[in-house]
């Protein structure tokens, strides 16, 4: 059995974690960038970035102002047993954002649509976000967290098989330059690429590409993962950098995640992760002991099973 | 101070006189010291459309507007804690800015990636406004240390904490980047204008996509603000 109460004050530590210190994996990126930068402002900003970050983990106060969107990916081990229940689960998560939105603090950001009520704490109908995936053989939960901006650096277009490589090149092109221009995307990012899938996991897909995958990371299919590595080349060869300035540094990394999709269609989002990319993850076991770590390690064999049935030995082979 | 740099570095004491401001190039790097206050599309809409006009005289709030929600809490016993503080996008704001400028006299806006030239010579050129861009984005917890002390809160109730005025007494706040300068010009526009032609290169041969969308343009150069 693992106890609300752990649950709940893991959370806490996630989401102040996630909103004061930068992944070790984008710091390393980002430090890449500034190493080859020649642009004389875009290398101003990434240094001043690099500074930022030393001052929030001193100061232990947020990396940036606009603290996002908090929202949390849960993956539930198939033996996982939750005191309470999950109803108590979504409960100690939004119990979290709340109370970290005071303390840390963070800021309120999450207003209803149209009448722009604010609770001052994060929470409202449908935020924050929980999404769910699942592990065989398993007892624990993993919770992470991740406070995405959540204005610029997204699209979502329908391509066609007839569009082709070329056509995914381009509207990925499309989106890096739309919203890099004065650094509307706050690159450089990590850009998450979302292929296939209905509409909605289209969307859902290049999100967690951006969001859920750690810098250096690969797509296990090698063709895959040799387009990862020509869009990241691709986005950075543009000629801009940091809020738009002349440059180099675009894309600190490039993911993609596919799902099967309308055999006529092709359709695709982009996702950029900022220079704030926050995320932080926690393995509860049952008892309520804790680790945290900054790999969400949300993709796995079980999530880009292609099987009907859960085939583990086939999995293996494939790898 | 941020990182060693090649960047032209000047320390801005608010509030800033036409003197000091027509000293700003774009492209300056920009500390600031006296007082700021926050006010966005809240504000903006309360003061100016609905004509409610400010909650305090201009020399109470300063004369340096900063398009920001900080990352802060209001304690029960009246006081303020601020954590991190960045700005969000000015260019949705330009609507409000004609009576803005009238209304709060500021001759200095602190925002994130800039308005348009073509804003500036309009609005922020007649009222000898500067605009000065966050890094990054953003430096929030820089910023945030530069913060001395919330000098006061207004309309905390009708808009919440995040769209509320917030006045703050700041000190070697920054950096900021001097995007438009007294005479309109933009940096932002400067640099898209060198990055424009390898651009046209990059999409050379390429077709564009099969089904095409309402208000679309071909035009790499176009800005989609």
């Amino acid at each position: 059995m693992i106890p609300i109460t752990s649950l709940q004050q893991t959370a806490e530590a996630l989401m102040a974690k996630a909103a004061i210190e930068i992944p070790d994996d984008y710091l390393g990126g980002l430090r890449a960038c500034a190493n080859t930068e020649k642009g004389d402002l875009s290398a101003f900003v990434i240094a001043a970035m690099l500074e930022n970050y030393a001052a929030a983990k001193e100061d232990r106060r947020a990396m940036c102002g606009d603290t996002g969107l908090p929202r949390w990916y849960v993956k539930v081990g198939n033996e996982a047993q939750i005191e309470g229940g999950p109803i108590a689960l979504e409960a100690a998560l939004r119990r979290a954002t709340a109370n970290a939105t005071r303390q840390v603090p963070l800021r309120p950001n999450r207003v209803h649509p149209l009448w722009r009520t604010d609770h001052n704490n994060n929470c409202g109908i449908g935020a924050p976000e929980i999404e769910y995936s699942f592990h065989p053989e398993a007892d624990w939960i993993d919770l992470t967290t991740v406070h995405k901006g959540g204005l610029f650096g997204t699209d979502y277009r329908m391509l066609f098989p007839g569009d082709g490589i070329e056509g995914i090149k381009r509207f990925y092109l499309d989106t890096l330059i739309a919203f890099g221009r004065r650094g509307l995307a706050c690159q450089p990012a990590i850009v998450g690429v979302g292929l296939g899938g209905s509409k909605d996991i289209s969307m859902t897909l290049g999100k967690q590409a951006a969001c859920l995958r750690i810098v250096g990371s690969r797509n296990p299919d090698a063709k895959i993962a040799a387009l990862e590595e020509e869009l990241k080349d691709l986005g950075n060869s543009i000629g801009m950098g940091a809020m738009g300035f002349m440059g180099s540094s675009m894309v600190v990394d490039c993911h993609i995640e596919v799902g099967y999709c309308h055999t006529g269609g092709m359709p695709m989002s982009v996702h950029m992760f900022c220079l704030s990319s926050r995320r932080a993850s926690a393995r509860v076991f049952s008892g309520g002991r804790a680790e945290l770590r900054t790999d969400p390690e949300w993709f796995t064999d079980y999530m880009r099973r292609d099987t009907v049935d859960w085939e583990p030995a086939r999995a293996e082979a494939a790898e | 101070m941020a990182a060693t740099s090649s960047l032209k570095s000047v320390e801005l004491r608010l509030p800033a006189t036409t003197e000091q401001l027509a000293r700003l190039d774009i492209g300056t790097v920009v500390y600031l010291t006296g007082r700021v206050y926050t006010a966005r599309e809240g504000v903006y809409k309360r003061a100016v459309e609905d004509g409610v006009g400010l909650p305090a005289a201009p020399e109470q709030l300063g004369f340096a507007n900063f398009h920001c929600s900080p990352a802060a809490t209001l304690n029960r016993d009246g006081s303020a804690t601020v954590g991190a503080v960045t700005a969000t996008a000015s260019f949705r704001f330009a609507k409000w800015l004609d009576g803005w400028f009238k209304l709060s006299r500021c001759n200095v806006i602190l925002g994130k990636g800039g308005m348009t030239g073509e804003i500036y010579r309009r609005h922020f050129v007649p009222n000898g406004a500067v605009y000065l861009t966050t890094v990054g984005y953003g430096t929030g917890a820089l910023l945030g240390r530069g913060i001395k002390r919330v000098a006061g809160t207004y309309w905390v109730e009708e808009l919440g904490l995040a769209q509320a005025i917030w006045v703050l007494e700041v000190e070697n706040f920054g950096p900021f980047l001097v995007d438009g300068d007294l005479a309109g010009n933009s940096l932002f526009e400067r640099e898209n204008a060198k990055i424009a032609p390898n651009i046209e290169k990059l999409y050379a041969g390429t077709k564009p996509a099969i089904l095409r969308r309402y208000g679309e343009s071909d035009d790499k150069t176009d800005e989609v603000i």
